[in-house]
């Protein structure tokens, strides 16, 4: 009954995009970061508007105007964060907007909660309608959203990575609750980056890339290696860094047995002159090792700087041993917008621009940041200028800056060419290979696959909190790099 | 390759502009509400009349000062009214019940100003109470000692001359200059100075632009938030010692409001209560235009409650004006 077709060139995001949802069936989406999923979901949930294309509903063009639309049509959509109330209870979040009165003003609690009881006996869950949401597991909570879809009689639903919180347990319910709705008059668009999930729950498989249609394949015919060649496969982008040998080099920083609730006893080397990639799917803890690491999240397990252990409580202690990050959200954790170049450029650096009775020495920062502006190539009129007057490239070489002036030997860069257009992202590759030939370690995080191969010496993937490989440069390809990232392999820490 | 740096360049002291923009907006009202009363009475533009607005506003100026520095963090503080009444409070202890000399009772008095804002400090940074409340209970809690410690009663300085000289004494012969005006001014200076040419300063604009991002930075906020609450515990202290001074007396009621007062006068000068924006010099100006309202009001014969109802206008006007900015910019 669903037949959905759009076609809307001109659109960065989505090309040409197109998709077949059949009647009773279970479509799994899958694409790398950044392939459109997303964008996607918004224009079937309403969301967005698409520049061109057309939709079609059982063989009807139709227009989704608005997410209350979609949901009126039948469409619904789960995201993985919950739109949930928690201090609600689990029949006022259902039925939340309209819910039944009594004389037009009196809430009746009671045919509520008959309601929504009557909704969990036709989908088989075992819930009390009363219970706080607030008070439920992850998993129950999504059991909840899942009902509040269906409570509008949806018959298309829309699931955004919906086991990225559960255990196998909870995988196992959801799976039964998903089957349970597909019936020949419903179809669910199953979104996840989890492949042998794929084969266990979906009939099909649509692969997109770079926002545009690659091919849809039968699950039950398609190996998940076959998939996961047509999900990458993009070029990459520039020549190759020629990989350092890591040899007899120095080991700077060396990381063992990293948990928190995030990671999973992640362990790691990192050596001198070193780029260390790190790659994996959104949410495989990347960052989460970044932050545990320079200390803005607890975490257990034993850091070592140049063979000694160290502990790191707090950026201030990063800072200090020389470990610098640089957010993947530069407005936000990286850079102070209304504040000048100059300004920021010192911000790590502070003491060594006061002097006695903490008076600023001017001169020296305007010293320092104009040697920061001329060796880094910062484009700004003046040190003065305000940073958030700065092109994307220029911040981020403006946060460079910032940890070269406290001088430190690791810099771990989170998606350095984020929001950067092609010409400056050239500029930051640059500069990261001259701060490595200099001496400097690096840690790279990034979602870009052919960033990732083009810098780095050695690639370490990452895939729900635990490291699953490191890979030589040499050795390494898109395809099992991917492959490390989509399934972990049971031997938990790999070290090399 | 003609077009992109010309408009880079132009970019800059246009967002200069548009940043002084609402103290040059404060200037000119306290220039048009001077011009006002001049026309409106031959009373107001004295020298005698300018000297006891000044005078009026010295005290909730100095509190405003120190305040300036925790609204520039993004933090708020509601103690200072009530923390001042309890720091005169101290210095009466100091100078007649425990009879420490001059100099040791109003440096008591002034630390223990400090020592309420490193409290405060403590309880925002470290155990991140949010601002307003950790505040609130302080502002309570002063008020209760106040009281307790005084025993409800006036503490006055007879035995102590001098105490009243600090704020009353005249130091330009047969002008009526006091002290404690020629003591605001100082202040000024030194509040000036700190904010924009120290690293204290420096800080408190980096955490109220981007707390997140200074901390990842590797700089201690904790600490340096403590430091800019206590600092401002010291104006706290000063306060309260020339506020007993001037009526040679410490009261242990009152103050509540005065934060309230203060907070306006920092509102008023453009600081934004969101962090990171903010001078001293218009501080100093939004106290300005506060003490001449209020002076000028009076002045003219307007009846007590509708001075109220003039300076909460002035307030709307002046945070409605800062909004207008925000959008712009």
């Amino acid at each position: 009954m669903v037949g959905a077709t759009k076609n809307f060139p001109g659109v960065r995001a989505l090309d040409k995009m197109q998709l077949t949802l059949r009647h009773g069936e279970v479509l799994a989406l899958v694409g790398e970061n950044g392939a459109g999923k997303s964008t996607l979901m918004k224009l079937l949930s309403g969301g967005y508007q698409p520049d061109e294309g057309e939709f079609f509903l059982n063989g009807e063009p139709l227009v989704i105007s608005s997410p209350k639309h979609a949901q009126e049509l039948g469409i619904s959509i789960i995201h993985q964060e919950f739109n949930l109330m928690p201090d609600l209870t689990i029949a006022q979040n259902i039925y939340i907007g309209r819910e039944p009165r009594r004389a037009g003003i009196f809430l009746s609690d009671r045919e509520l909660n008959r309601t929504t009881a009557e909704l969990f006996d036709r989908l088989g869950l075992a819930l009390d309608p009363t219970l706080l949401v607030g008070d439920l597991t992850v998993a129950r909570q999504q059991m909840v959203e899942i009902a509040k879809a269906l409570s509008w009689n949806a018959r298309v639903l829309i699931m955004d990575e919906p086991t990225a919180a559960l255990n196998d347990a909870e995988v196992e319910t959801l799976f039964g609750l998903i089957r349970r709705f597909t019936t020949p008059e419903t179809g669910v668009i199953y979104i996840s980056h989890r492949m042998h999930e794929l084969e266990q729950i979906s009939d099909r498989v649509t692969v997109i890339r770079d926002g545009h249609y690659v091919d849809t394949l039968d699950t039950a015919k398609a190996p998940i290696s076959e998939v996961i060649s047509l999900m990458v496969g993009r070029d990459v982008a520039g020549e190759r860094r020629a990989p350092q040998p890591a040899g007899d080099r120095e080991v700077v920083l060396s990381v063992d047995h990293l948990s928190n609730s995030f990671l999973h006893d992640v362990g790691f080397e990192l050596r001198k002159g070193e780029i260390l990639g790190f790659a994996g799917l959104m949410g495989a803890g990347r960052t989460e090792v970044a932050r545990a690491v320079v200390g803005a999240d607890r975490a257990t397990g034993t850091i070592r700087l140049h063979g000694r252990e160290v502990s790191i409580s707090s950026p201030v202690d990063a800072a200090r041993l020389g470990i610098g990050y640089l957010s993947e959200d530069r407005k936000k954790y990286g850079v102070l917008l209304e504040r000048s170049v100059r300004e920021n450029v010192i911000l790590s650096s502070m003491r060594d621009y006061h002097g006695a009775l903490g008076f600023m020495r001017e001169r020296k920062i305007e010293k320092a940041a104009r040697g920061a502006v001329e060796s880094l190539r910062i484009k700004t009129p003046s040190t003065a200028q305000l940073v958030k007057n700065l092109s994307g490239g220029n911040q981020q070489k403006v946060v460079i800056a910032k940890w070269l002036a406290r001088d430190c030997d690791v810099l771990i860069f989170d998606e350095p060419t984020r929001g950067i257009d092609v010409g400056a992202k050239e500029e930051i590759y640059a500069l990261l290979a001259e701060l490595a030939a200099s001496g400097k370690s690096i840690i790279m995080i990034s979602s870009e696959l052919p960033e990732i191969l083009r810098m780095s010496d050695r690639i370490a993937v990452m895939c729900e909190g635990r490291l699953t490989a490191v890979l030589d440069s040499a050795d390494a390809t898109q395809e099992n790099i991917m492959a490390h990232a989509t399934h972990f392999s049971a031997e938990g820490t790999v070290k090399q | 390759m003609t077009t992109p740096a010309p408009a880079e360049a132009t970019r800059s002291p246009l967002a200069a502009l548009r940043g002084s923009l609402q103290q040059v907006l404060a200037f000119a009202s306290l220039i048009v509400i001077v011009v006002f009363f001049s026309i409106a009475s031959p009373h107001f533009f004295t020298s005698n009349n300018i000297v006891s607005i000044l005078t009026a506003a010295t005290v909730t100026g100095i509190l405003a000062l120190g305040t300036t520095f925790v609204i520039i963090t993004g933090g708020i503080d509601l103690s200072i009214g009530t923390g001042m009444i309890l720091c005169g409070v101290m210095a009466g202890v100091f100078l007649t019940y425990w009879g420490w000399p001059l100099w040791a009772g109003v440096a008591g008095a002034i630390v223990f100003g400090a020592l309420l804002g490193f409290v405060n400090g403590v309880n925002i940074a470290v155990l991140k109470i949010p601002p307003f409340i950790a505040t609130l209970g302080m502002m309570l809690i002063a008020a209760g000692l106040s009281l307790v410690i005084s025993g409800t009663k006036p503490i006055y300085f007879n035995d102590q001359p001098a105490f009243q000289q600090i704020m009353n004494l005249s130091i330009i012969p047969g002008a009526r200059f006091p002290l404690g005006v020629l003591l605001f001014i100082l202040m000024i200076v030194v509040a000036a100075i700190v904010l924009s040419r120290t690293v204290i300063g420096r800080y408190t604009f980096s955490i109220g632009s981007n707390e997140a991002a200074t901390a990842l930075s590797g700089v201690n906020v904790t600490k340096w938030k403590i430091i800019i609450y206590s600092m401002s515990g010291l104006f706290v202290g000063l306060a309260g010692v020339l506020s007993a001074s001037r009526l040679s007396s410490a009261q242990p009621t009152g103050g509540m409001g005065l934060e309230l007062e203060a907070i306006a006068a920092v509102v008023i000068g453009g600081t934004s209560l969101q962090g990171g924006k903010g001078s001293i010099v218009g501080t100093v100006i939004g106290a300005l235009i506060m003490a001449v309202l209020t002076n000028g009001l009076r002045i003219i014969s307007v009846p007590q409650e509708w001075q109220s109802v003039a300076v909460g206008c002035v307030i709307l006007i002046a945070v409605y004006l800062d909004m207008l900015r925000r959008k712009g910019a």
